[in-house]
């Protein structure tokens, strides 16, 4: 795919919705197009997080390993979200598997190309900074709401 | 203690199909009763008399046990269809552990419909988003058959629905057929699933980042635990719907279901008389107090 099509892909997609379009010139060289079949294991918990992923279609599975409970799915992404942000902390290792449970399209973007541009330009880094920290906020937001498990009552 | 048709003071002015007194059950024969999940099911109930029941969207009744007790149950049936009526009952007390055991012939008694209903007639024109978790799909079922039945009168449907795991989502069938019509998007997830699950998983407000919504034009039904309609909220207000524009359906404990007793009081509104749907903006500001 040519890189100015993969320059549409970034801007049509939710998370960089209105970032500077020189922004997305800068970090497009860390940007690729990705394809994973249904089934695909897409990283194991472990591993080095080389990349996060911006999912275009399709839907991706986050399994926790309990050991001894077994592997148990926490949660669901799909079009519009992202996939990874350990590519963003040291020791940048995933700390969760996560498959494809649909084909799915996504823009992959290379974590050390992408800490390497916002360590040259403070200003892309908070701008991205930003956005991920709504990411985050939201996911542990919607964690403690499924700790709650609101939907069981006790038997009296 | 009579009251004439359409004139009881206790009741809100849209009631009109209680003409004896609210605090004497009418006799109900159990026609059905079937299980929708391995804690839920549903009763299929007729009046000895063979009357007609008429009721509002949203609307309950006091479903009674003889020797027991009673509980406050939405009606979950289409109101077009009154000869009969459905109840799907949690089984979480004394009361509704009772009920599961009845059989098809016995006699319950049942006092109502009372409280106030969804008004989808002030959905006319609009875009309407459903937002519901765990047994809440039962008492907005009837709202969502009135939609259907006059479908062309509103916009787009949008119904999002959670639950705790795949085998505690409702009427799966209707789900199903619901999501196949035009203009109407259901998306379902589930709080803890496994590998075999292949639908989301996460809370119902993860369900907001699937979808678009013409905040301006939407008008939106909550129903659900009190929690998870806090956070669906929040999450419609920062999707930009206005608050006059949402509408919930609250439970408390309710006994008498007329104002008598006290036992629902939510500060200066009784749940039983006053809702139990209310318009968001009606309860905002004691709704974010857990004390209440």
């Amino acid at each position: 795919m040519h890189t100015e099509d993969i320059s549409i892909l970034l801007r049509n997609h939710s998370f960089l919705e209105d970032l500077k379009p020189e922004y997305i010139d800068t970090i497009l060289s860390c940007a690729s197009n990705t394809y994973f079949p249904d089934g695909t294991k897409i990283f194991s918990e472990g591993e080095e997080a080389k990349k996060f992923y911006l999912i275009r279609t399709g839907k991706v599975a986050i399994e926790i390993n309990g050991r001894e409970k077994g592997s148990i799915r926490i949660l669901t992404l799909g079009p519009g979200q992202v996939l990874g942000w350990s590519w963003l902390v040291s020791p940048y290792k995933w700390h969760f598997d996560a498959y494809a449970i649909d084909d799915v399209r996504a823009v992959a973007l290379d974590g050390e190309c992408l800490r390497n541009k916002c360590e040259e330009n403070h200003d892309l880094g908070y701008e991205l900074i930003k956005r991920f920290s709504g990411i985050l906020e939201a996911r542990l937001k919607a964690t403690r709401i499924q700790l709650l498990d609101v939907y069981t009552k006790e038997i009296k | 203690m009579t009251f004439i048709e359409g004139n009881n003071p206790l009741l809100p002015a849209e009631t009109n199909t209680i003409i004896t007194d609210p605090m004497i059950p009418n006799l109900f024969t159990i026609k059905k009763i079937f299980w929708e999940t391995d804690d839920t099911f549903t009763i299929e109930i007729e009046s000895h008399d063979k009357s007609s029941f008429n009721f509002k969207p949203g609307q309950f009744n006091m479903l009674y046990v003889f020797g027991m007790g009673e509980s406050a149950i939405s009606i979950c049936s289409d109101p077009a269809k009154n000869k009969t009526i459905l109840h799907t009952i949690h089984r979480v007390g004394n009361v509704t552990s009772k009920l599961s055991q009845l059989k098809k012939g016995d006699t319950i008694g049942v006092r109502g419909p009372f409280g106030s209903n969804w008004d989808v007639t002030k959905f006319y024109g609009k875009d309407v988003v459903i937002v519901v978790g765990g047994i809440g799909l039962a008492p907005l079922r009837p709202a969502i058959y009135s939609i259907f039945k006059e479908r062309k009168k509103f916009n787009r449907i949008i119904i999002l629905y959670g639950a705790r795991t795949a085998l505690d989502l409702l009427y799966r069938v209707e789900l199903e057929h619901w999501s196949k019509t035009k203009n109407v998007e259901v998306l379902t997830t589930i709080d803890r699933g496994d590998s075999s699950w292949r639908g989301n998983i996460g809370v119902v407000t993860n369900l907001f980042n699937y979808i678009k919504l013409d905040a301006m034009n939407t008008y939106s039904m909550v129903c659900g635990p009190e929690i998870m309609m806090k956070f669906s909220i929040e999450e419609l207000v920062k999707l930009g719907v206005e608050e006059k524009n949402i509408y919930l359906s609250l439970e408390r404990n309710m006994k008498c279901a007329i104002g008598f007793c006290g036992h629902c009081q939510y500060t200066s509104k009784f749940i039983c008389k006053d809702g139990p749907v209310f318009n968001y903006s009606q309860v905002k500001d004691i709704f974010n107090l857990y004390e209440v």
